[in-house]
């Protein structure tokens, strides 16, 4: 048997959340084969082709798979998840969304967002916003899982040379339409893949104080996230929330800038290598889990340190 | 129209949890229990629902142990017409409790069913999505906007990328996403009327579901704890270390 990995894309680009999946993926010893389901795809396929150790590509391009709606992507995907011994897609807003829906119409119990592989049944995965860790053992006869993508290395993305086999789409169930959507539109990188992020929670006091950490950000090429708190006051928009039922994130560098630290923001951020908090309140939770801890105004700190990144010579 | 809210009884989001020195899961002995956040958002979105005209019959559904009970009448202080707990011992998977769901709608006919995204225990976020699945309806998971209109529904919802909007048929499954509403708090007065409104209980069996686990839980564990780190004097101190010591940047 092989198992399969459900890509993640925008019909233009493989991203690289992918690649952490299939070195997940190869945990199980089998062939690995990927799934592209998009419309007017085909690039995103002749990436996955290359990708080192992936077996075989299959592409679904039809219409109705453009924006990966749930309906018709588990209409797709139960009919071929029988002759695989795991279906494997990433733990964020689009795999959430369709994989429990392939693993019902399967009967099948899905072990959500695994973070380690024992073995080919046998799952690490955090519970309680990540201050336990639950090892499970899975008896379905097919794994239907969603990995933390940054619990995983990537695959290399050249090297390999997979053929691409095209898969019939499946007929829409038409349930639901799409109808518009509102991406937040940004020249810097993506959270999720950024190496260095830098967040701003309720400290900030409003959204265009945001300026402040958009400064420091593109000195140092990072991502802008924020807490919950930042976000519900409107500040910025959701998708900059990292946390428990926000983003996940494991950068090189995170700094965390007038967050108190609550155990839902760190669910999404304590995996970072090296954790920076910027606080005035020398007791907040936060210093407990950062590596560097500033005491301080961040109305003066964040300043300061955009005209000490300025001056840095490149490294 | 009906609406069926599901309400999941899960330890206080404010509770350092602690797990148990011989692996088995979760030490929940005289710990603070709460509704599910979610769920919150989920009994307030059906009110705001009945209010608006829209919704005649909110049914509360809470599946697990007999303290359960408390959740489904917090429901109902908060406006919920009646209440059914479906009574088990066994710790359910999101596959059961979506299976019960599912038998529930069949007895109800309800037009929405609304859940919350995640469970704040389990952290599985996937009952929504295998209810829709089981009932071959549409889901709109993760929502921040609900509005109803001619047995059809706009829903908008937060995705990675920032906000999906998409219609879907009525019936239909959706999950509360945290920016939906801001749930109110129960009166007084309504606090006391919740306690004359009904609660069904029934049991799994009764429904005819089996909850025979298909996940066995081998340990549970503390995740790795992080170094301690250290305070830095200044800007400048900061700037040095980032770039010295941990060459980050
Ligand atoms: C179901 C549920 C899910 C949740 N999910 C998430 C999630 O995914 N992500 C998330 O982040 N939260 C989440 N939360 C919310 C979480 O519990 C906290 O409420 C939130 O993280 C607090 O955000 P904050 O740290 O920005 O605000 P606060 O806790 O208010 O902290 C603000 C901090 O700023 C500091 N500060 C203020 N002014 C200054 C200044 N001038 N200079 C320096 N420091 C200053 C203060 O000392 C304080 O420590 C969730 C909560 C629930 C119930
Ligand atoms: N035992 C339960 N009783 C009532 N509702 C539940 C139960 N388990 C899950 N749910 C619902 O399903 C949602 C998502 O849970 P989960 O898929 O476990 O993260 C919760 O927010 C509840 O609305």
């Amino acid at each position: 048997m092989s198992v399969l990995v459900v890509a993640e894309h925008d019909n233009s680009e493989l991203k690289p959340a992918t690649l952490s999946v299939v070195t997940a993926a190869q945990a199980f010893g089998e062939d690995v084969d990927i799934l592209i389901a998009g419309s007017g795809c085909a690039g995103v396929a002749d990436q996955a082709a290359k990708v080192a150790g992936v077996a075989k590509v299959m592409l679904a391009d039809a219409p109705q798979y453009a924006n990966m709606l749930a309906e018709p992507m588990a209409a797709l995907l139960v009919p071929l998840a029988g002759s695989y011994s795991a279906v494997l897609a990433v733990a964020n807003t689009v795999g959430k969304n369709f994989m429990p829906r392939v693993a019902a119409k399967l009967d099948v119990s899905q072990i959500s967002e695994i973070s380690d592989i024992e073995s080919a049944d046998t799952f690490v995965r955090p519970i309680y916003a990540g201050n336990a860790m639950a090892t499970v053992q899975s008896s379905d006869a097919v794994k239907i899982i969603t990995v933390r993508t940054t619990a995983f290395a990537k695959a290399e993305p050249e090297g390999g040379s997979a053929a691409v086999e095209a898969v019939e789409a499946a007929a829409d169930p038409g349930l639901s339409s799409f109808v518009g959507e509102e991406l937040s539109k940004s020249e810097r990188p993506e959270l999720t893949a950024a190496r260095v992020i830098i967040s701003g929670g309720r400290g900030m006091q409003s959204g265009d104080n945001f300026v402040l950490i958009e400064k420091v950000a593109d000195k140092l090429n990072a991502a802008v996230g924020a807490s919950r708190a930042a976000v519900d006051a409107g500040f910025v928009p959701n998708d900059y929330q990292v946390g428990q039922t926000g983003k996940v994130v494991a950068p090189e560098l995170y700094i965390a800038v007038g967050i108190s630290g609550a155990i839902q923001h760190l669910a999404g951020m304590k995996d970072s290598k090296v954790i920076v908090a910027i606080n005035k309140d020398e007791e907040a939770p936060i210093f407990q889990v950062a590596d560097y801890g500033l005491v301080a105004d961040l109305f003066k700190a964040v300043p300061e340190l955009d005209e000490e990144l300025a001056k840095l010579p490149p490294a | 129209m009906k609406v069926l809210v599901a309400v999941k009884r899960v330890v206080d989001y404010n509770v350092k949890i602690r797990v148990k020195a011989d692996q088995t899961g979760v030490d929940l002995n005289n710990v603070k229990m709460s509704m599910n956040p979610f769920d919150e958002i989920g009994v307030e979105e059906a009110l705001r629902m009945k209010e608006a005209g829209s919704v005649e019959e909110i049914v509360a559904v809470s599946i697990g142990v007999q303290q359960c009970q408390e959740t489904i009448r917090t429901a109902l202080a908060m406006g919920a017409d009646r209440g059914i707990l479906v009574k088990t011992e066994q710790e359910l998977e999101p596959l059961h409790v979506a299976k019960i769901m599912a038998a529930l709608i069949a007895e109800e006919q309800p037009d929405v069913v609304i859940l919350g995204k995640q469970a704040i225990d389990d952290d599985c976020n996937q009952t929504g999505q295998m209810l829709a699945a089981l009932m071959d309806w549409p889901q709109g998971t993760f929502a921040s906007k609900i509005e109803l209109a001619d047995g059809k529904a706009n829903v908008t919802r937060e995705v990675d990328g920032g906000l999906q909007t998409l219609t879907l048929d009525l019936p239909m499954v959706v999950t509360t996403d945290l920016r939906l509403n801001e749930p109110r708090y129960a009166s007084l007065p309504n606090i006391m009327k919740a306690k004359k409104k009904p609660i069904d209980e029934k049991t799994p069996e009764e429904l005819g579901v089996d909850t025979a686990p298909r996940l066995t839980t081998l340990k549970v564990e503390d995740p790795p704890a992080r170094q301690a780190g250290v305070k830095v004097e200044d800007v400048a101190d900061l700037v040095d270390k980032l770039r010295n010591e941990a060459g980050v940047i």
